[in-house]
């Protein structure tokens, strides 16, 4: 083809103004390709539109990027294909739409997986909890019992016939103590043995009545399982007379008279 | 980003002088160029080059706003019609400045160019009207239309050198 004439013709000013119909512009595209010559001409054309039209523009305009930048990134979702004012038609069903369903029903099987198993676990959480739920009902119901049982002692210790004797530690436990409640209406004793370190194996705290005048010593009984009695209260009966309470530590079983080298506590009444 | 701002700073005094041109209003043709370079934005992935140069792309979308924004308001004032001049009145204009144009400047470039030049320039570049528009509008062949911008342009070009 004769380009240079096709230069001259004048068809590449109707392209740059864009007056030429869809055709013949893609025609002109293609040429421009194919020919340097033409394309370098365009430019030519282009910029001397491009001059003259600037020239037209308001003296010392400023061309404020920052504004339309804003403006873009205020409503980013924008960007889609379609020329400004015409609809396009929805293609095809794309590809994507394929993988999309086998994604999702991908996703849908691991999902009921992970929910059967996710139920397998909670049904024994729910035994785990009956079990714990059980477990604690009984500890109220022993606690209630607890309280029922300090309920009474309580009732008895307030009693006014009620003598206190604290028994202070002796020679060989300075630091031992312990307290007698004595009912001399009903003969019960209550020993308060907190203050009593736990014996050694093989031994028990023996109580015993006390006349002073001559000493005269009689056993009221063992504080047997001293150390499984939490709140270490005993209650024993004396039928004596008493002037005194001692506690010593004697073998299993007690003993006749009290070992007074192993004398823990002692106190008048 | 970084390129559209290239963009943007080569193609927005052009877009600008043609929007002012039709509208000789410096806000809204300011305004409006802001809106068409939004618009490029927006519609950037719909630009096809095998159907013609983004230049020409984006000059469509300018003619387009500014034609659409000045029918919207001049529809009580006047029938806004092919005979409405808006480069050709610039052309003959006769101050040193006008609308806040340096008309020095637009003189200096078409120098030389006569009356047909200044019409076939309106129709084609500023009002977009097609070859086969123009040829019914001005009442002359087809291909005279394209030698006359051939013609146009050249001279055009030729001042450009000065």
């Amino acid at each position: 083809m004769d380009v240079q004439a096709y230069i001259e013709s004048g068809i590449l000013e109707l392209y740059v103004a864009g007056a030429l119909s869809e055709d013949e512009s893609r025609e002109v595209t293609r040429l421009s390709l194919e020919h340097p010559e033409i394309l370098a001409e365009i430019q030519a054309i282009e910029s001397a539109f491009h001059r003259l039209g600037s020239s037209l523009a308001p003296a010392g305009t400023r061309f404020d990027f920052e504004s339309v930048r804003q403006r873009i990134q205020a409503d980013p979702s924008k960007g889609q294909a379609g020329t400004p004012g015409v609809r396009t038609l929805e293609p095809r069903r794309k590809p994507w739409a394929t993988w999309a369903g086998w994604a999702a029903a991908l996703v849908l099987g691991a999902g009921l997986i992970w929910m059967a198993s996710e139920r397998q676990r909670l049904q024994a959480d729910v035994q785990v909890l009956q079990q714990d739920n059980q477990f604690l009902e009984q500890q109220v119901e022993a606690a209630r019992e607890a309280l029922a049982g300090t309920d009474s002692l309580m009732r008895e210790l307030r009693d006014k016939n009620i003598s206190v004797v604290p028994l202070d530690g002796q020679q060989v436990a300075p630091e031992a103590y312990a307290r007698v409640y004595w009912n001399r209406d009903s003969g019960q004793l209550l020993i308060d043995a907190i203050g009593l370190p736990e014996p050694p194996p093989g031994m028990v705290y023996q109580v015993w009545s006390l006349k002073l005048d001559p000493l005269t010593p009689t056993s009221l009984g063992l504080l047997e399982d001293f150390a499984s009695e939490e709140n270490r209260i005993f209650a024993l009966p004396n039928p004596n007379e008493s002037e005194a309470f001692g506690i010593t530590l004697e073998p299993a079983g007690g003993s006749e008279t009290p070992t007074l080298e192993q004398l823990y506590t002692l106190g008048a009444v | 980003m970084a390129a559209f701002k290239e963009l943007h700073s080569r193609y927005a005094p052009n877009i600008c002088g043609v929007i002012h041109t039709i509208l000789r209003n410096r806000e809204r043709a300011e305004e409006l160029t802001q809106d068409v370079f939004v618009k490029i934005w927006d519609y950037r992935f719909s630009y096809d080059a095998s159907k013609g140069r983004f230049f020409t792309w984006i000059l469509n979308i300018a003619r387009n706003a500014a034609i659409d924004e000045l029918r919207s308001k001049s529809h009580k004032e006047q029938q806004l019609n092919l005979h409405t001049t808006f480069f050709v009145d610039m052309a003959e204009e006769q101050e040193e400045q006008t609308f806040g144009v340096d008309m020095n400047r637009v003189k200096g470039l078409i120098r030389g160019l006569g009356k047909k030049c200044h019409q076939i320039i309106e129709l084609l570049y500023f009002k977009g009207l097609t070859q086969k528009e123009s040829s019914d509008f001005l009442d002359i062949p087809l291909g005279t239309v394209k030698t006359r911008v051939r013609n146009c342009i050249s001279r055009l070009r030729k001042n450009l050198v000065y």
